[in-house]
């Protein structure tokens, strides 16, 4: 791992996988890493766990945070939801995620 | 009809400062919006949220700074349409617009500036294949009358303080003939004395409570007369129903406008950023809703973009009057 940099492992809709190098000293989120590499996520609330558009399946065996209550909520209202959805807007960029792999869910939410 | 100078679709914190801008110009604005009261998501969604980025405020709230908004185009007289949607946009002989609502009041102006932010905000769907095709057939997203459902099987879905209230609702009032809830998980996050007033009355068999399931389909001839629900172990079953209600909250969406007319990138109107117009003459979209190479969506930008826009707002009202920029030091706030 270089200075301050990670790699995180993006697998799109059609099945391709992207190895991003994500900054941990930006204050980032998987939500907005996926953006800035023009990723088809969508983020539309703005990464305040209110609409789902940036949910993906954790396929790695990273350890993560607990998630939050906000994150919760939004994931029981949210469509297309398996035991691994995570939002990647909930997820920041620090030296845990490295290495993660992560599936983007379908659009529809 | 309410004939003004602009018509602001939107009453956020972008259509609010346009107001000022606008007012210093001598333009008069009204504002539309979906929501029952101005201040976009800032009021409805984060009012207590700390907003560190207006310049000269360390930190302010969401439902603060609006407060000021208001306050500070207080002199200029704005007039609202609240709790109505814009619909369509129609233009006159004389290059005028008239926007109608949802509830079919209408405006009238020489300038429409679309301060939409994210879009109206409308109920989620669920990916049913052909739920669209049983809209107002038996599939409704929000309950406007619950005597609708007077001796009806309806199914609701969802695990929301919404789905469980609107259940207990039609069960206790003794309207719904049979009522079935399905939530995709054995547990909700809904308000704890809804959740045990719904365990309750399942236990009572007056709700089937359908859990770790979800309606996958929807059969009928003309309208719905039964859901396919799919349950996590045991498989696919039919409930007949005459009613589907899914309940799953609510998102934004660029809605009617994105039938405009307008020229549309990544669900946003993409804008000339020398003066923020769109495609069509006279029509601007300012904020969030807009789009452009190096966009910030920023309440700070969107201030910045309204206040341009208005400069060339006031150049297509009044094509013969010359206009220079004063200062408010100068010649302080001169309101209508």
């Amino acid at each position: 791992m270089e200075d301050n940099i990670i790699t995180i492992h993006i697998i799109d809709r059609e099945g391709v996988t992207h190895d991003l190098e994500a900054p941990t000293d930006m204050n980032m989120n998987v939500m907005e890493v996926c953006k800035s590499y023009e990723l088809p996520v969508e983020g539309r609330c703005g990464g305040m766990a209110m609409c789902a558009t940036c949910q993906c399946y954790l396929e790695s065996d990273t350890d993560l945070p607990e998630q939050s209550d906000a994150e919760l909520d939004m994931l029981d209202e949210a469509f297309f939801v398996k035991p691994n959805s995570r939002l990647g807007c909930q997820l920041h960029i620090s030296d845990e995620l490295d290495g993660i792999v992560l599936r983007l869910a379908p659009e529809g939410n | 009809m309410i004939e003004t100078d602009i018509i602001i679709i939107g009453a956020g914190p972008v259509g609010l400062f346009t107001v000022f801008e606008a007012g210093l110009l001598k333009l008069r604005c009204h504002l539309i919006d979906s929501l029952a009261q101005p201040g976009g998501q800032l009021t409805e969604i984060y009012p207590k949220k700390p907003i560190y980025d207006i310049p000269g405020y360390p930190t302010v709230d969401a439902g603060e700074l609006i407060d000021n908004l208001m306050k500070q185009i207080d002199p200029f007289k704005p007039e609202f349409t609240l709790g109505e949607s814009a619909v369509t946009i129609d233009e006159t002989e004389d290059n005028q617009y008239i926007v109608t609502t949802n509830k079919g009041t209408q405006h009238k102006a020489p300038v429409v500036m679309i301060a939409g932010g994210l879009g109206v905000f409308e109920p989620r769907k669920p990916p049913v294949d052909n739920l669209e095709a049983f809209e107002d057939k038996g599939v409704e997203y929000i309950i406007k009358d619950p005597a609708f459902y007077q001796g009806k099987k309806v199914v609701v879905a969802g695990g929301g303080d919404s789905a469980l209230d609107w259940s207990i609702y039609l069960v206790k009032n003794n309207i719904a003939s049979e009522l079935s809830l399905v939530h995709r998980r054995n547990s909700f996050r809904g308000h704890l004395d809804s959740v045990q007033q719904v365990m309750d009355l399942a236990a009572e068999g007056k709700l089937n409570l359908i859990t770790e399931a979800e309606v996958v389909g929807i059969e009928g001839d003309g309208h719905v007369q039964s859901v396919t629900i799919e349950h996590e172990r045991d498989g696919r079953f039919t409930k007949e129903a005459d009613h589907f209600v899914p309940l799953f909250g609510l998102k934004p969406s660029l809605g009617p406008i994105g039938e405009w007319g307008l020229e549309i990138e990544k669900s946003a109107i993409v804008v000339d950023t020398r003066d923020y117009s769109t495609n069509r003459p006279g029509i601007y979209a300012i904020g969030d809703v807009n789009h452009y190479e190096g966009k910030l969506k920023l309440i700070l930008c969107g201030f910045h973009e309204g206040t341009i826009a208005v400069q060339s707002a006031f150049a297509r009202i009044h094509p013969d009057k010359k206009n220079v920029l004063k200062y408010t030091t100068v010649n302080g706030v001169n309101g209508f």
